[in-house]
């Protein structure tokens, strides 16, 4: 068994909100750079190159790539001989990134009702946290803060099974086109198939945190991004939805087991910061 | 093909400069810009619908859809990137209609309602980059809260900008580059 304590968790939780918000994935800056050599329009090659060097200044400045810092997204994956001593998980993650939010000059983007009193919490907590059970000894934990622009146009399409492979990619590109310029375009495209409706959900948004341009192990989901990417592309939404063929970077997509009679389908989408950070303690 | 040079905008804006403006032109702004996002158009809505006056005069002036990030203890720096306007819709034509504002800068397209409103009023509607928060922040020279202070990000701020860049997303013949850009490019 292993032992960790409270503290020690909040203050990487406290570091991973920085992180998040500071400084774009070295892959989403690979693919960026790629995205410019293919993008036909003038002024989608421009909105990509500023793309990037908004990355540098946040990086070099330590302010935020973007203003709206999200909600504060938590996988975690808890191993088996964990445990935590002077508190609990959620309350060290919670505590965490009310200090990560504060003292990096995040925005706080939490309101505490959803529809009557929507107050802002002013700490962006409470976070929201999916914990996975692991074997092990070690607790790993993910932050993937999501804008409300591109969370406003996640959708779950509950297709028949002999909706099939057309389905799944008929449902991702109506989500993107659809969306247009208002999750930032170009984007990651998320795709949860299987599971249940909500777990559908959860895969979708939980496959924005692969590298860009990484693909599924498994030939036929492989190949199935590919196809997905490429009619995306086709659509001419571009970069800030202005018009272009490059409207994403990639397609990841996360299946899971599913009863004889569905077939869900859920699409999240990521903007072009695709922001995440990790640590394993 | 090389950048065409930017328009420069000073509000307010004339309604000469409005009708002059093309979808599709590029822009920078030069001058102070109001801040309004969900809440603080939910306000302004309450106090039209009541037939009062808003606490900041919108005539010929420019809303920019944006909730910065806190300015920094240190540097003073923060992010300030546009948000999804099409959130403020519902809002759009009675503050047009109401106010005689003549700009909004955000990210994304339109309803028919806020467009027909703009045709209607002399109102343009421009696009600023989603997710350039830093650089547009750093045209950002001073800002100082109006009103809703108890919004936090929320809140209605003065910004004094130079040289923000934004582009005519949809001019006040109702013309969109939300639909040409895209159908331009479009090859499914």
């Amino acid at each position: 068994m292993k032992t960790i304590p409270f503290k020690k968790i909040v203050n990487s939780v406290r570091d991973l909100c920085l992180a998040a918000a500071f400084d774009l994935p070295p892959g989403t800056a690979r693919s960026l750079r790629a995205a410019v050599r293919k993008e036909s329009s003038p002024r989608g090659r421009r909105m990509l190159g500023r793309i990037l060097d908004n990355a540098r200044v946040a990086r070099a400045q330590r302010v935020p790539i973007c203003q709206d810092t999200g909600v504060a997204v938590f996988y975690v994956d808890l191993g088996g001989e964990v445990r935590v001593s002077g508190g609990t998980l959620a309350d060290a993650i919670n505590e965490g990134t009310g200090r990560g939010y504060a003292e990096g000059f995040l925005r706080p983007s939490m309101v505490s009702d959803p529809l009557f009193a929507r107050k802002n919490t002013f700490t962006n907590t409470p976070a929201v946290i999916h914990v996975s059970c692991v074997r092990g000894t070690t607790l790993s934990i993910t932050l993937a803060p999501k804008g409300g622009g591109s969370e406003n146009m996640t959708r779950l399409f509950m297709l028949k099974p002999s909706d099939g492979e057309a389905g799944v990619i008929d449902a991702a590109v109506q989500t993107v086109v659809m969306a247009g310029g208002n999750p930032c375009p170009p984007v990651i495209v998320g795709v949860g198939i299987g599971g249940t409706a909500e777990a559908a959900v959860l895969l979708s948004k939980k496959a924005l945190v692969r590298p860009v341009g990484r693909h599924h192990p498994h030939k036929r989901y492989a190949a199935l991004e590919k196809s997905i990417l490429a009619k995306v592309n086709k659509s001419g939404v571009g970069p800030g939805g202005l018009g272009g063929s490059v409207t994403a970077l990639g397609v990841a997509i996360e299946a899971l087991p599913c009863h004889i009679a569905t077939l869900p389908v859920a699409v999240s989408l990521s903007c072009h910061a695709a922001r995440h950070a990790s640590v394993t303690l | 093909m090389t950048k065409k040079r930017a328009l420069c905008l000073c509000p307010p804006l004339s309604r000469e400069v409005v009708l002059s403006l093309a979808a599709g032109d590029e822009v920078e702004i030069t001058g102070t810009i109001f801040t309004a996002r969900d809440a603080a158009h939910k306000r302004f809505d309450a106090l039209l619908a009541a037939g009062r006056k808003l606490p900041v005069d919108l005539r010929g002036q420019i809303l920019y859809y944006t909730g910065p990030t806190p300015s920094h203890a240190d540097t003073g720096r923060f992010s300030a990137g546009p948000t999804t306007s099409s959130r403020m819709d519902a809002y759009t034509p009675r503050l047009i209609a109401a106010t005689g504002l003549a700009g909004m800068i955000g990210k994304g397209n339109r309803s028919a309602a806020a467009t027909d409103a703009m045709i209607r009023r002399h109102a343009v509607y421009f696009a600023a980059a989603g997710g350039l928060g830093a650089l547009l922040g750093a045209c950002v020279k001073a800002a100082r809260v109006v009103c809703y202070k108890d919004l936090g990000p929320e809140a209605v701020y003065a910004l004094s900008v130079e040289n923000f860049p934004a582009t005519v997303a949809i001019d006040s013949r109702g013309n969109n580059l939300y639909v040409s850009g895209p159908a331009r490019y479009a090859s499914l």
